[in-house]
Parts: structure tokens; sequence; C-alpha cells
């Protein structure tokens, strides 16, 4: 048995800051879904898939958009997002609400970690779990449609912008939802309806004038249409009209996030 | 009031109230304050629902208090909250435990919380320590209640704290384990960590503790060395079994468990007195015992409001 001023002996070195902690939660995090891949990024890789064949199937003689982009084209870059978007999501807000409902989740009350550590953590690995999921749909899709990215950069920005917010989303549902019910209502009645509805299957253009301005008031519908312009170099509305809107609405939903970590909402009495 | 510069633990007027039913607040602890010095091995006693595990959540950084201040190693633990944490260790009192992980997962994990890394030559002492060595590789599922109770003792002193806070740690847990835990602790004790346990088996309190505090209802009525608390007690205790009823002036002090009953005394006197009103209601005990009273027994004095607890600092 040692004594315990030997707490910063060698073996023990600890790191400080606002940011200490992050590193191991982040890889805890990660760690979580992909001990379960299976479920968190195989079937949701299947699942687009799937959507991608049958709708595809369906339509591509029927629709073309853009002019000349034949339907699985146009549908694979929607598809490839929607599955970022919702993972994300999934990501964070069921680590914490899995974690508040069985109690392990004092572990993380009782150590050293800043509202920052946690945040920064959760939406993280939220972010690596819808690129992960992303990727594997584009690589699926990749076989159904051609694809070329056109504006690349676009791509990268949207798919992080939107897996940060979708992340930080995910992170005010946990701290928000008691049970499981509750998680599941936020998600069938708030999030995939947003992402159903934002342009992942069709252009907003080929919609009434009506509904087009609804779109334009869901920012799930900038993710979907600026992600796609990185493919097509078109785009139903400008990108950097996009990148206002998406960038605009991560601010806040993060500062939202980070504000109800800072206070402890329904995670500290 | 200031905490003691050798405060290992410091509660300060510390109050909490949480909304009740119909719009009352419930008053969970009425001002309460004591120190704990360095290297103390502290009890905190007292029924359910008298406040201990609302003291040690404000202690944890689990819930705020409504008033009053906590202190760990002189580190306020709302305002200087990471040092606080950093200095404290907590097994908590529910057997919580992450489906996904391994025990040296699960340990590797907590330590990195706190900014820890490569810390797997203390891990690997912990598990020894704990009887978790071959057990390092299982996932936290497959393993029994008494191993996950092991694995949460791990986890709290994966940082090494020099303050330990264990809440109800040997509750549900079987003999062997308890044995283990107690002597491990023991050996943390005398290596110079303050030890802060609360637990309703009282013999434990008594054996481990060198100072006691009791809450009831929030309050703190009774804080003193073990030795003292048992000192002022009736000092005697004569125990028997019987399956009579005893007379009513006998009745009125008894503690009657199923068969077995107690009475105090203060003294050989009053052990006359008792073993004659015995006889003269007739009563024959069996397996008759004159022992010297137990914390048990000063537990129960001041829960039930027949002798006012000793405050002393």
């Amino acid at each position: 048995m040692k004594n315990q001023a030997e707490v910063s002996s060698p073996t023990m070195r600890a790191s400080f800051g606002i940011f200490a902690g992050t590193p191991t939660l982040l890889y805890k995090e990660v760690l979580r879904f992909w001990k379960v891949g299976f479920q968190t990024v195989g079937a949701p890789v299947l699942t687009a898939m799937l959507y991608l064949l049958i709708f595809g199937h369906v339509l591509e003689d029927h629709v073309k958009v853009f002019g000349s982009v034949a339907y699985t084209s146009f549908l694979a870059p929607g598809l490839v997002m929607m599955s970022v978007l919702q993972n994300s999501f999934a990501n964070s807000s069921s680590s914490l609400v899995q974690s508040k409902i069985t109690g392990n989740l004092v572990f993380l009350l009782v150590a050293p970690l800043s509202h920052w550590a946690w945040y920064v953590a959760y939406v993280g690995a939220s972010m690596v779990r819808g690129i992960v999921v992303g990727s594997g749909v584009l690589l699926v899709t990749l076989w159904f449609a051609p694809l070329a990215a056109a504006e690349p950069w676009w791509i990268v920005i949207f798919a992080l912008l939107g897996a940060g917010m979708l992340g930080s989303l995910g992170l005010i549902a946990g701290l928000w939802a008691d049970k499981f019910d509750q998680m599941a209502a936020f998600q069938n009645f708030v999030i995939m309806p947003m992402t159903f509805l934002s342009g992942v299957f069709y252009s907003v253009q080929s919609l009434p004038p009506f509904w087009q301005r609804i779109s334009h008031l869901n920012p799930f519908f900038y993710m979907i249409d600026g992600f796609r312009r990185g493919f097509f170099g078109v785009s139903d509305i400008s990108p950097w009209v996009s990148l206002a809107v998406v960038g605009t609405s991560f601010l806040l939903v993060a500062g939202i996030a980070l504000n109800l970590l800072r206070i402890g909402y329904k995670i500290r009495n | 009031m200031p905490s003691s510069p050798s405060a290992a633990i410091s509660f300060q007027q510390v109050s909490k109230t949480f909304p009740g039913g119909g719009g009352r607040a419930v008053q969970a602890l009425d001002n309460v304050s004591f120190d704990i010095a360095a290297g103390e091995f502290f009890g905190l006693l007292g029924p359910n629902g008298a406040g201990k595990t609302s003291l040690i959540s404000i202690l944890a950084g689990l819930s705020r208090a409504s008033g009053g201040r906590v202190e760990v190693m002189g580190h306020d633990v709302a305002i200087d909250f990471a040092n606080a944490r950093r200095s404290l260790g907590i097994v908590p009192q529910e057997l919580v435990f992450d489906p996904f992980f391994s025990v040296r997962e699960a340990l590797r994990i907590q330590s990195g919380y706190f900014g820890i890394h490569r810390n797997d030559d203390w891990i690997d002492e912990l598990l020894v320590e704990l009887g978790l060595a071959d057990k390092a590789n299982a996932n936290m599922r497959q393993l029994s209640g008494g191993m996950k109770r092991r694995v949460l003792v791990a986890q709290a002193l994966v940082h090494r704290p020099p303050v330990i806070v264990l809440d109800e740690p040997t509750a549900g847990v079987d003999v062997e384990l308890r044995q283990t835990l107690w002597q491990f602790i023991a050996r943390l004790n005398k290596a110079g960590h303050t030890v802060l346990l609360t637990t309703h088996y009282l013999e434990e309190a008594e054996a481990l503790c060198n100072r006691i505090a009791m809450l009831k209802l929030g309050r703190v009525v009774a804080l003193d060395r073990t030795s003292a608390l048992l000192a002022g007690t009736a000092s005697t205790m004569l125990r028997f079994k019987t399956d009579a009823t005893l007379p009513e002036a006998l009745r009125e002090n008894a503690r009657i468990t199923g068969r077995i009953v107690q009475l105090a005394a203060h003294d050989a006197v009053e052990v006359e007195n008792l073993l004659a009103l015995l006889r003269q209601a007739g009563i024959t005990p069996e397996d008759l015992e004159i022992g010297r009273a137990d914390l048990e027994d000063v537990f129960l004095e001041i829960m039930q409001g027949g002798r006012a607890g000793r405050l002393a600092a």
C-alpha cells in the first residue's frame, strides 16, 4: 500500500484546465457506440440503402431535379446528410438518457469536468458517429448513383456543422428527458418531421409557394441544401445563406446546451 | 463559522430545502455545521430520511446546498469544484455501473476523467487489493453484486483522493467482502486518507470510526468521539430471551427484537433491581447475558429522544 502523499508520483500525471478529462470522455463516448457498431453504424447504413433502393427504383424514370440530375443521384446526398443528422442526435441523446436512467451518470458528476468538457466530448462523439454513418451511407450509395464533388468544401462544412448542431440538440434532449418515451417523443415528433420535411427526398422548388415558405423556416432544409450543393454545384438557395442560417442555429443550440450543462439542468439537484 | 485549517471536510451552516407535495418545502438539512479533521475515520449516522445522503450529495457536487458552505481540503465544492472533486473519492450507495465496459476499461476511464493517464500501476494494485484481479477483463454485466460493489470502491479510489466517502458501502454485501473492504479502507486511513462513512451497520461504525455525528430530521443531534458517546450511555445491558410479556414498568425502556429483550442499566444495583422485577413477574430469562452497551444502544437512545446528544467539536 502506497502512501497518499504519492498522489503526484510520476505515474500519476494529471492534466488540468477546463478541458481536462475531455479526451477520455470523448474516447468513452466513441467506444460506447463502436462496441455496438452493428446497431449504431450498420443498421442506419442498411436503412439508408433501402430508402435509396425503393425510392430510387420507383422514381428514377419519373423525376429529374435541377434540370438534368437523375433522381437517385439527387437522393443520395440527402440520405447521407439525413443519416449524419439523425445519428449525431441519437448518440448524445441516447447516451445521456441511458446514463441518467441507469444511474451511471454519477461517475461523470463526481469528476472535475467543466461544462465545456462535457459539451466538447458529447458533441464531438456525436459528430464522429454522424460522420462515420454518413461515410458508410455515401460508400454504399456510390454503388447505385454516380456522384462527384463539384464544390467539396461545402460537403465538409455542412456535414460538420449539421453533425455539431444535432449533437448539441441531442444533448439538450438527453438532459431534458427523464424517460425513454420522452426521448422517443422528441425524436419522432421533432427530429424526424424536420428531417423528412427538409428536402431529403425532393427539391423544395417542386413544392407550392406556401410549402416552400414553410420549408424555409426549417434549418434542416439549409443543411441538406448546402450539403447537396457540394455534390452538384447547384442548390435551391445560395450556400452562403444556408451557411449563415445553419451557423447561427448551431451557435444558438450550442449556447443553450452549454448553459444547461453549466447550471446542471436535471442532473444536479 | 470559518473551517479549521486542518479540516479535510468542513460543513458550515449547510441547509437544503426540497419542494415537497402541495407546494410545501421539505427541509432536508437544517444548519448542519461540523468539521472532519484530516486523517480521521468519521461516521455519519442517522435513520432513513435524516439527511445523510443529502449532505453527501452536496459534498460530492451531485446536489447544491440551499444555504451554507462546504469545503473539501479547503476547496469550496460550489466555487472551486474541480479541486474539491479531485480531493474526493465517492463510493455511491446505489449499485451503478456502465454495461458497455470491462472492469479495467471502467477504471481507466474514471481515471481519465480526473486528467490522470498511464495509471495502470495503481489500477493493478487496486484490482489486487479488492480481489478483482481475475475479473479485470470481465464486462461489468457479468459481475455479481458484491464484485460490482468492489469496482465502485476501486473507481472512487482510482485518482488517489485524500478524502474518501463511503455511502453505505456494505449494504447487501457478504461477510467476506466486508472484511476485505474494511481491511483495505483501514489501511488507506492509516496511510493518511480521511474517511467519511455512512452506514446502518452500527457495529461497523463503532469498530472503525474515531468520531461520529448523528443526524435526525436534518439536524446534528450528536457529535463526539465514539468512546465518549459510548461512555455517556447506560454502561450495562441485560440481554435475555423470553416468550412472556414484560411487566409495564420494564416494557417502557426495553428493546425487544422477537424473543430477545435488552434492558439498559447504569450499575450492578440497577441490574439487581431489574432481575428482581423479572422474578416478581414470574419470568425466567433464557440465555441471560450482562454486557456493555454498544453504539446501537446509544443511537436508539439519542434517536428516541431519551438522551440529549453530545455536541463536542
